[in-house]
């Protein structure tokens, strides 16, 4: 029953978020485009001019450039296995009647609160440090040499961090999908013989769908431009191991202070978000309308 | 799925259930433990628990040493003030998204999203030179706009999701009634839309203290929050334990204890509003 009227009232209600939203996203997209062809060196300003697509071909050429492109998409890929997968098994278990529930949820959501500067810095110093984190003194006690996490597995050891930031939000939104589900349906199949594996993959599996697709959605939008995390551990390092796109970026940027080709390697990074999104919506966006 | 169970088996899963959780939160533990440490205590091998020398003194020196009230009061102001104005921006647009659907609707709402896909470290430079050129670097209202506009995307689909619960034939009622769309939004609407709009607020209060890109990068003293307190503790590492985790337990202090009281509105805005 929407006359002529609300219609336009309707446009005009959406059109500030549009307008700013749009805004927030072309000036800086257009400015970066235009950086990303011209020499622009904070360091020499004079040599200023257009540069075709040098920028572009640097980061092309670049030698640690697909192992950057493959660590973001091994960072994205890895997290969301982790979290997905974890998140399930938790969300499964304390679905379960326990004892203490409200203290249990705030001990699960605690890392949530942690803010990403203080979540490195702890697992770096606290935990990973090979001198005096716990990780460290366990491996001592135990009789063995410590683990150079971030030094001999710098990804992993990044992934495993990131993960641990992001594990709350996937359970959280899969336990709260599990307690949607009738118990009546679990019951009636459980009477008919089906296993705990059965019930599983047949009825609880598919009733998550579109959790999980939320989970996906989400976690990937903010994994794909993780930065600070490898800022604080590992720099990108051991040489260039951990390195990935929105690292590569960064160094150009501010240590080698050459925006020219900081701004290409955003917009190769733009372009990754964009074909990620077009696969993700392809993949599992249907899963979102039901 | 609250299912009938003997009680050995909710025994038993209690068990396990609390161990993961445990496991889960250590991390935090950990380090609000160790900055109650004196620094030898915090790095002794093998670890100490119960034994360790027992310490104010960390949380004394990082009062001391810098201006916590400052961090904290700048990080309240961008947090707060960026979750408010983005719901004035962002309640319109749902409303209408919710109650007067168009044939773009879905598209428009992934558009919104796909805004947030644009990497930060990409468009930084841009963003950096246009505060500068607007003299909004390094003050409070620049990172208000800055993150309102990172969380203005998820601040309008979780209002969207949570209105389109609301009964569309309880506004068509209040418009039979005469109500105009003003009285309409305040009296009808916001009265029902208060406990999603409560999680929605929290969540991206949390989203905004937490940030740590922008609130770095387009700081230097003057509007600098807690995320940029605790970047200017990160010693050289492998040093100073007990003080950066006093210093990293001032910083998520807040936050946490907010959301543990909060923590039932707090998982309903984590869902975003998209499950059930």
């Amino acid at each position: 029953m929407s006359t002529q009227s609300t219609r336009f009232a309707a446009r005009l209600m959406v059109a500030p978020s549009v307008f700013v939203l749009f805004i927030w996203m072309i000036v800086p997209l257009a400015m970066t485009l235009y950086f990303s062809f011209r020499f622009y060196r904070l360091l020499s300003p004079e040599r200023a001019g257009w540069t075709g697509l040098t920028n572009y071909t640097w980061f092309f050429k670049a030698p640690d450039f697909w192992l950057a492109m493959g660590n973001t998409l091994l960072l994205v890929g890895g997290v969301l296995v982790i979290t997905v997968v974890l998140g399930t098994l938790i969300a499964l278990l304390i679905d379960q009647p326990v004892y203490g529930q409200g203290p249990l949820r705030i001990l699960v959501i605690a890392p949530f609160f942690v803010m990403p500067p203080v979540a490195a810095s702890i697992w770096e110093n606290l935990f990973m440090h090979p001198q005096n984190g716990l990780f460290a003194a366990v491996a001592r006690g135990l009789g063995g040499q410590p683990i150079l996490f971030l030094e001999s597995y710098p990804m992993a050891s990044v992934i495993g961090i990131v993960s641990w930031e992001w594990l709350p939000f996937a359970t959280l939104i899969l336990l709260t999908a599990l307690q949607s589900l009738s118990s009546e349906q679990l019951e009636a199949a459980e009477m008919d013989g089906a296993s705990g594996l059965n019930r599983f993959r047949y009825i609880i599996l598919p009733h998550m769908t579109r959790a999980i697709t939320v989970v996906v959605l989400i976690q990937t939008i903010f994994l794909l431009g993780i930065f600070g995390e490898i800022f604080t551990t590992t720099q990108g390092g051991p040489g260039s191991a951990s390195n990935t796109l929105p690292y590569m970026i960064f160094k150009q940027a501010i240590v080698a202070k050459d925006i020219g080709r900081a701004a290409a390697g955003g917009i190769i990074a733009v372009i990754l978000a964009n074909i990620v999104a077009y696969f993700l919506m392809r993949g599992i966006g249907k899963n979102l309308d039901a | 799925m609250a299912r009938a169970t003997t009680p050995r088996r909710k025994a038993l899963t209690t068990l396990a259930a609390w161990s993961v959780a445990l496991i889960i939160f250590f991390p935090v533990l950990w380090m609000i433990l160790t900055s109650f440490k004196t620094e030898a205590s915090a790095v002794a091998s093998p670890p100490e628990f119960l034994g360790a020398s027992w310490t104010l003194e960390n949380y004394a020196e990082v009062w001391s040493r810098s201006d916590y009230p400052r961090f904290f009061w700048n990080s309240v102001v961008i947090s707060v003030g960026s979750t408010l104005l983005g719901l004035v921006i962002a309640i319109p647009a749902a409303w209408s998204m919710a109650f007067v659907p168009g044939k773009k609707t879905k598209d428009l709402l992934m558009w919104m999203l796909s805004t947030k896909m644009m990497p930060a470290v990409a468009v930084m430079i841009p963003i950096y030179l246009l505060f500068q050129w607007l003299g909004i670097y390094d003050s409070k209202i620049g990172l208000v706009i800055a993150l309102m506009l990172m969380n203005l995307p998820i601040i309008v689909w979780m209002l969207y999701t949570y209105f389109k619960e609301i009964p569309g034939e309880i506004l068509e009622a209040a418009r039979m009634d005469g109500a105009g769309l003003w009285n309409e939004v305040v009296y009808v609407l916001a009265p029902m839309a208060v406990p999603g709009i409560a999680s929605t607020v929290l969540l991206n209060v949390i989203l905004a203290w937490n940030e740590a890109f922008w609130t770095i990068t387009l700081t230097t003293t003057k509007a600098a929050p807690l995320s940029a307190f605790i970047a200017s503790f990160s010693a050289p590492q492998g040093l100073f334990y007990a003080k950066l985790s006093a210093a990293s337990t001032m910083a998520i202090a807040p936050i946490l204890i907010l959301g543990w009281f909060s923590q039932k509105q707090l998982v309903r805005g984590l869902t975003f509003g998209a499950v059930k």
